[in-house]
């Protein structure tokens, strides 16, 4: 597949006013509004197109798999730092319109942290230039972090490029046993000290947390914190070792992610115990927090307490009559159309993906 | 509108009657030598006389000016302390410099939750200070960080030279509340990751003033390192002082600064702040390493093994905090200490990629004959984040052309070469121009698309940061590459 291909059918469907359904690996089919338009399949559109390891950037086409790009960082020990999820084939087109980030995030930052530059496809069937290879650039508006999110609303993202970061020399994962309450005041206490903390993941009274850096550092964060010490390699605690541990998390293999419904709230970290039925997992030192349940509350309980809630997983019907995502404000809601027609002014990019307004 | 610069004409009797009408005689100037103070920011060379200048106190006054100028269709051009080196807060003859200077209380520092809300008119530092108690920081950290407002760092996403680690504005800004040219109050982003909808927090940091009228601002509060210590590498030549960067980020190491700087600079600083570089060298590098005591030793012997097999030819610890600082001092007053030794200076602030460092550096020395102008270099290193400053005499006829064109020449090198016309220091009224080389026709479309989704009227900042097409298409003709006509859809005039 060429990029004209790809050129070629957003302009037919521009000119004939046909909804377009934007998919890579199809790996995030479950996420988000409703699944609406004539299937775009993106996958085809692959390969690594840059790497330059101390520039630290990879430059990829969009049908790319996460999986290919991160072989090929972890021959010159490098990462994606935000670590999505693979799910199944994830492609990196999917994982920057999804935004979605795995457990590093608390540390590194999350997807439009380390988005660069793209290379998108506009509802007009028009090639677009933004950002670059460059870590810092601040010519013009910066689209190419506002692509980040958008669930493939903006554009067809056809190339982008990310910032890619050296893996850390050390990791060691601690464990403790915490209820919720103790867990989170000991998460936000960490949070203000100089402690190498890249991820954290609390579920039914057990709290994980992974140490990330120099030896010296990690080593002298596991003295000052205590904690069970989790084998790295493949020494077996409970059939558990670090590396598949965490990976359950960022996967969300992981049995506290089960539930055929699941809600994420987004929350200020130090946001105490919510009162909220179907605690199930708690990550990003307690600014992520997933409940089971259809849980109609679940929303305005987030908003009171200055966050957001997302119908992460539930079916279609639910997610398209719910909204997976918080509704926006009247004169945010105007924006975001008004910003969506700056972009697919015939409104054939995923329709309803984001929002059945969008 | 697009295409053509907007035309506006609305008289100043009849504007200061109106502004009159919402604020109180001391949020408001008229007079010119009042409106003097505010012709510039800091890129002096661009001077231009608002028709009035107002510092509202309130949020409430904020959304009457903006009302007032909305309905008479007056230009508005937001202002923090005027350090910016782009003319981004240049006023417009025909407009009203709406200065955030008073809005300058710190909010909340929240020490639990690591984050402090403050008002646009806070000093960058300001930040650092109230959050030392608790042993955290604000991280961006631009050179003018003792009078830069997070106002104006929020306008132009500024860095700083630990932006390699630590990230720029906007990966440090958690939320902003800003004003719409309507008097619209928007909430975008807040102390919970991932706001609903589109990331318009990114597309608002960075917009220069052109999308709307930030009057709060939450950032991101990080604990400050137990130690930092810093390494000072001198060299034979520039392309090894390059190379040794890209050795250093190849071994896995990503330092709290890398920065360089080349001899004219070092010759520069060294008579001024006594920093102790070697005055010998083509080259040095400066490379901190920052956390805990076990963390630095382990990663400076780590950096001075790599600095080693580099090639270069003298490496020192610092060995105390005075020391470090010492080393830091030269490269953080480069600017002030190239103003000693000529008259002016002229700032670029190009991005490249690391690896074409060498080949830039000698395109400029190529370019002081070409012009006749001296060019000392500090280079954030680790970021591709390239300061050129042009040394010229403003009262000489003829300099201050030719240092721009040499400005412009090394912008349009930074793009050839893979960058971008600025890292940090925004478009604003300076690089205009420029943008036409960087960005195409589709993109400068869709930039304008999207002001117009923020601001229909285009009175926000008016001709800064985007250009219209016919401020391409006249460039072009003057600077026509390759035989190529640039924008061949656009009438020429």
């Amino acid at each position: 597949m060429t990029l004209d291909d790809l050129i070629g059918q957003v302009k037919a469907a521009y000119d004939s006013g046909t909804q377009l359904r934007l998919r890579g690996a199809g790996s995030k089919d479950f996420y988000g509004g409703m699944l609406a338009g004539e299937l775009l399949d993106v996958a085809g559109y692959r390969g690594i197109v840059a790497y330059e390891p101390t520039e630290l950037y990879v430059t990829a086409k969009c049908g790319t798999p996460l999986s290919e790009i991160e072989v090929a960082l972890a021959t010159k020990g490098q990462m994606l730092a935000f670590e999505p999820p693979h799910f199944s084939g994830a492609t990196v087109g999917g994982c920057v319109a999804s935004g979605l980030a795995g457990p590093r995030r608390q540390q590194a930052g999350g997807v439009r942290d380390f988005v660069l530059g793209v290379k998108l496809i506009d509802g007009s069937g028009q090639v677009l230039d933004f950002g670059g290879q460059v870590m810092k650039n601040v010519a013009g508006y910066d689209v190419s972090r506002l692509i980040a999110g958008s669930m493939g609303t903006l554009g067809v993202i056809a190339e982008v490029t990310l910032k890619v970061l050296p893996r850390p020399i050390a990791e060691q994962t601690l464990c403790f046993s915490f209820d919720e309450a103790t867990a989170l005041n000991k998460l936000n206490q960490w949070g203000g000290q100089p402690l190498p903390v890249s991820a954290s993941f609390w579920h039914a009274g057990l709290l994980w947390l992974r140490l990330s850096g120099a030896h010296a550092a990690v080593e002298a964060a596991c003295r000052k914190l205590g904690g069970d010490v989790v084998p790295q390699g493949d020494f077996l605690r409970g059939a558990v070792n670090a590396e598949k541990h965490w990976n359950s998390v960022r996967e969300q293999t992981h049995p506290a992610f089960a539930a055929p419904f699941l809600w994420r709230l987004a929350l200020p970290s130090t946001t105490p115990p919510v009162v909220l039925e179907g605690l199930c997992a708690i990550e990003w030192g307690g600014a992520q927090r997933w409940y089971a349940g259809e849980l109609p509350e679940a929303r305005a309980i987030a908003a009171s307490l200055g966050g957001h809630a997302v119908l992460y997983r539930a079916p279609e019907s639910l997610r398209c009559l719910e909204g997976a995502f918080a509704p926006l404000t009247p004169g945010m809601l105007a924006l975001h159309r008004r910003i969506k027609k700056t972009f697919d002014p015939k409104g054939i990019l995923n329709p309803g993906r984001l929002y059945g307004e969008l | 509108m697009t295409s053509a610069d907007p035309v506006f004409k609305t008289s100043q009797p009849l504007l200061a009657e109106r502004l009159k009408g919402v604020l109180p005689a001391h949020c408001l100037l008229i007079d010119e030598e009042d409106l003097r103070p505010y012709e510039c920011d800091g890129l002096t060379a661009y001077r231009e006389l608002p028709m009035a200048v107002c510092l509202p106190e309130t949020e409430a006054q904020v959304i009457d000016i903006l009302r007032t100028c909305y309905q008479l269709g007056v230009p508005v051009v937001a202002r923090g302390a005027g350090t910016g080196l782009s003319g981004g807060a240049t006023p417009h003859a025909q407009g009203v410099v709406l200065s955030l200077a008073r809005f300058n209380r710190i909010l909340r520092v929240d020490r639990n939750a690591r984050l402090a809300v403050v008002q646009p008119g806070v000093r960058n530092l300001a930040v650092s200070e109230a959050a030392a108690p608790h042993g955290l920081y604000y991280a961006p950290d631009p050179s003018s960080q003792i009078a830069c407002t997070l106002g104006g760092n929020v306008a132009e996403n500024s860095g700083g030279v630990h932006c390699l680690k630590y990230g720029l504005t906007v990966h440090n800004v958690l939320r902003i509340r800003v004003v719409s040219i309507e008097g619209e109050i928007f909430e975008i982003g807040s102390e919970a990751p991932d706001s609903p909808g589109y990331d318009l927090l990114a597309l608002m940091i960075g917009s220069e003033g052109m999308l709307g009228i930030v009057t709060e601002v939450t950032v991101k509060l990080v604990p400050k390192p137990e130690l930092a210590q810093v390494v000072m590498a001198s060299f034979d030549h520039v392309a090894k002082a390059g190379d040794a960067v890209a050795a250093i980020i190849a071994a896995g190491i990503i330092p709290a600064g890398l920065e360089m700087m080349d001899k004219p600079a070092t010759a520069a600083v060294e008579p001024y702040v006594k920093a102790g570089y070697d005055l010998d060298a083509a080259a040095i590098l400066l490379c901190e390493s920052d956390g805990t005591p076990e963390e630095v030793a382990e990663e400076i012997a780590r950096v001075t093994e790599v600095l080693t097999a580099a090639g270069a030819r003298g490496i020192r610890v610092s060995q105390s905090e005075a020391e470090r600082l010492r080393f830091w001092a030269g490269r953080k007053a480069a600017f002030p200490a190239v103003g000693r030794i000529t008259p002016d200076y002229y700032c670029m602030d190009g991005t490249i990629p690391r690896k074409r460092l060498a080949e830039m550096l000698a395109a400029i020395a190529a370019m002081e004959g070409k012009y006749g102008l001296r060019c000392a270099n500090v280079f954030h290193a680790g970021d591709g984040n390239l300061h050129p400053l042009i040394m010229y005499d403003a009262s000489k006829h003829g300099e201050w052309e030719r240092a721009e064109s040499f400005g412009a020449e090394i912008l349009e090198l930074s793009v050839a070469l893979g960058g971008s016309i600025t890292g940090e220091h925004g478009v604003g009224i300076e690089k205009i121009n420029q943008m036409c080389v960087q960005y195409k026709t589709p993109e400068l479309l869709t930039f304008h698309r999207l002001k117009e989704a923020f601001d229909e009227r285009g009175l926000l900042n008016p001709g800064k940061a985007v250009p219209s097409l016919h401020r391409c298409a006249e460039y072009g003709r003057m600077h026509v590459h390759h035989g190529e006509i640039k924008f061949p859809e656009l009438d020429r005039f």
